[in-house]
């Protein structure tokens, strides 16, 4: 076992939240067109609110530290939070559309020692990047930072998000990211609005794109493992936890909110009325979310993908009931191996294939 | 043999966690486990304080081994972490750790 997975159940164990992505705001110099936050300031927390917050996750043993937005180098104050972050000993990801790192801002990145600086990409074409995030030559000026950040030997990591936009320029990315040097990460799930709106999603790929993805080489490996039916959970997987939110993980609202994860916006707190503590260890909330196993899970648990399925469960909860499923992840499952999920087969739901040949099968219940 | 002092890298994260202590080193994300007589060592790391007195006061007390097998110990571990650029070893007392 990994020395970090070793780690990630001991913290499980003693419910320490080791994870914690902190949006230090939520307004942004980019409009992208499948962004899930609104970009409204809303009383985002000061500088001093931020330090305490940040000594109260490195006194509960946060580790791992995703500093988000928004935009956040859109805050004057977000390299005072990073070098505070980091004399706090956080391990400091930065996620951020780079359009403002000059030489300076990615020379003080790397003496701080920021782990990793996370950047989506949407095209290696400009047209097609600048009409997704709306804002012009957004392509160039990101790319251009990415060079700064490599030539300061800051590690960088390329989001794809894969989009009707976007659609069949992944290869392109990928070979930009292998130019600049840094890693490349697809991501075909688009997230609904923070707000409960879903009209976003639509602008997700449709299934049998997301299918001829998830059959690439080039971005899964080994097709046939990866696309290889596998057989139920055992016993230890459906006594387990589906998802690290709310377990391991934290997410923190530049207002102050505590949800689980980023993607899973249930309220379980306000850090300026409570301390992060009392809202980690006693919200009525996490300690339900906590009490709930696969086995519980009223449809997944059944399910013939639920040894391997990343169900979300955030994307359930937005979508009702967080002992659902949750859709995206049953269209992963179904394009990944022809098989309907246990919740595409009871709605109806999943787009028949030519000649699959294949059936989940289960017992009566 | 004369004391030596140890001080954290500012190169680092870290965490403990239960009674082991997780560090990551920010040059190259090399992961180190330290277990609980580490951890009680690698807390203790101010820089302004000898390690044969960290040893004595937080290791022999907790951990029931003779001073001298514990501060052999010690001192191989030491110089391991400081191999891997996470530890600084010292011959004088540091006057703070450095800075980022």
């Amino acid at each position: 076992m990994s020395l970090l997975l070793e780690l990630n159940e001991k913290a499980t164990a003693l419910g320490v939240p080791l994870g914690a992505h902190l949006d230090i705001t939520w307004r942004c110099n980019e409009r992208c067109v499948h962004c899930y936050l609104d970009h409204d300031q809303k009383g985002e927390m000061t500088t001093d609110e931020i330090r305490g917050v940040l000594r109260q996750l490195a006194d509960s043993g946060t580790l791992f530290l995703a500093i988000s937005g928004g935009e956040p180098l859109l805050r004057r104050d977000c390299f005072e939070i990073l070098e505070y972050a980091r004399s706090l000993r956080f391990n400091v990801k930065l996620k951020t559309n780079a359009v403002m790192i000059g030489e300076e801002q990615a020379a003080r990145i790397r003496q701080l020692g920021i782990e990793q600086v996370q950047i989506s990409v949407y095209s290696h074409l400009p047209e097609i990047h600048d009409a997704i995030t709306k804002l012009p030559g957004s392509l160039r000026r990101t790319t251009e930072a990415i060079r700064r950040l490599r030539a300061h030997g800051v590690r960088v990591s390329i989001t794809n998000v894969l989009m009707k936009h976007n659609y069949g320029n992944a290869r392109g990315v990928k070979r930009l990211a292998e130019e600049l040097g840094v890693q490349f990460v697809i991501d075909p799930t688009i997230t609904p609005m923070l707000s409960g709106d879903r009209s976003i999603m639509s602008l997700g790929i449709s299934g049998a794109q997301l299918e001829e993805v998830l059959h690439t080489e080039e971005f899964v490996g080994d097709v046939n493992e990866y696309c290889a039916p596998v057989s139920s959970a055992e016993e230890d997987v459906l006594d387990g936890y589906s998802c690290s939110a709310g377990h391991t993980l934290a997410y923190i609202s530049p207002f102050g909110d505590v949800f689980p994860c980023v993607a899973f916006p249930m309220p379980c707190g306000n850090l300026r009325q409570q301390s992060f503590r009392e809202i980690w260890w006693h919200s009525p909330a996490l300690t339900e979310l906590r009490s709930v196993r696969v086995r519980d899970l009223h449809t997944c648990s059944h399910c013939g993908h639920n040894s391997y399925c990343s169900r979300c469960p955030g994307l359930a909860y937005m979508e009702g009931d967080y002992r659902g499923p949750s859709s995206p992840d049953c269209e992963k499952s179904y394009a990944r191996t022809g098989i309907p999920s246990a919740a595409q087969l009871r709605s109806g739901t999943h787009a028949p294939r030519a000649a699959t040949g294949l059936v989940q099968i289960q017992g009566l219940q | 043999m004369a004391d030596i002092y140890i001080s954290q890298s500012a190169e680092i994260a870290a965490r403990t966690v239960g009674d082991e202590t997780v560090i990551i080193s920010t040059l190259d994300s090399t992961v180190f486990m330290l277990n609980s007589v580490g951890t009680a060592i690698w807390s203790a790391a101010d820089g302004a304080t000898p390690l044969s007195k960290i040893v004595e006061e937080r290791v022999c007390p907790e951990f029931e081994v003779s001073p001298e097998q514990a501060l052999e110990d010690a001192q191989e571990f030491v110089e391991k972490l400081a191999s891997h650029g996470i530890l600084q070893i010292s011959g004088a007392p540091v006057s703070h750790g450095a800075s980022l």
